[in-house]
């Protein structure tokens, strides 16, 4: 049978899409990855709850301690972007209401993330 | 010439009722509450740069937080993003099963997702019920 379908393309198999099922992938993987950082992040938040922000200064300026709170960052808001992204898919019908959306969305993110990592590594340095 | 399909109808085609119509199911609550808290949560990574910054910035910067996250309605904002994160990490762990393949007979589901509202509600509880009697705070 004759297809308009390259065998590159037909071989990929991301369908009408284009990204095929990367994106709920990505969703699983990050979902995944924030189950022991959550509790980790949880942990951390009651065991700060009434110090001082010597206590937090000490404790986030410690490598192990900032590299945990920079993949919990980088994995909420990689998962909060894609979670934002169906909620827009869902109920926003227009295109150019849908696309602005998704910019501010990704604006916002990025913006949030470079925050924190910022926030992050300055906190080490001092 | 056949109409265009994307014109809107005069007369738009009735809908068949759905959501106002009909009972909700428990699962259906949980499926919102689970986008719900969600979006709740994504405010919620904006309130962590926050916090992160401000303990950058120092003494200063740390009073400024806490001069609004210790007001009621900063303390009710902490409440709901406390409860949030553990409704929405019962109810993904839930949808990672599923993802397996388990979990999908009717009366299981309905149970859990009762049993998961009551969890998320008590451990929220459990958790400032321990930062008040003075069981947080353990890192320092």
């Amino acid at each position: 049978m004759s297809t308009a379908q390259t065998p590159l393309r037909k071989v990929r198999g991301l369908g009408s899409s284009h990204s095929g099922t990367g994106h709920f992938w990505h969703e699983r993987v990050t979902a995944v990855a924030l189950i022991p950082l959550s509790l980790w992040f949880a942990y951390v938040m009651l065991g700060l709850v009434g110090t001082s922000e010597v206590t937090a200064l000490q404790f986030l300026a410690h490598p192990w301690n900032a590299l945990l709170m920079g993949a919990f960052v980088c994995f909420t808001l990689w998962h909060t972007y894609l979670g934002l992204q169906v909620v827009v898919d869902d109920y926003i019908h227009t295109a150019g209401m849908k696309i602005f959306l998704l910019f501010v969305i990704r604006f916002s993110v990025l913006a949030t993330g470079a925050t924190c990592l910022f926030a992050i590594v300055r906190i080490a340095a001092l | 010439m056949a109409d265009n399909p994307q014109r809107p109808l005069a007369h738009p085609r009735p809908l068949s009722p759905h959501m106002t119509i009909y009972r909700w199911p428990v699962t259906m609550m949980t499926s919102i509450t689970h986008r719900f808290t969600g979006v709740g949560l994504a405010v919620g990574a904006v309130i962590l740069a926050w916090w992160l910054v401000s303990i950058s910035n120092g003494p200063e910067g740390w009073q400024s937080f806490h001069a609004v996250s210790d007001t009621p309605l900063g303390l009710l904002v902490l409440f709901g993003l406390t409860w949030s994160l553990i409704y929405h990490f019962l109810n993904g762990v839930r949808h990672l099963a599923w993802d397996l393949g388990y979990g999908f007979d009717k009366r299981l589901a309905e149970r859990n997702s009762v049993m998961i509202f009551a969890l998320s509600i008590i451990a929220a509880l459990a958790v400032f019920a321990a930062a008040w009697t003075g069981h947080g705070g353990y890192l320092r």
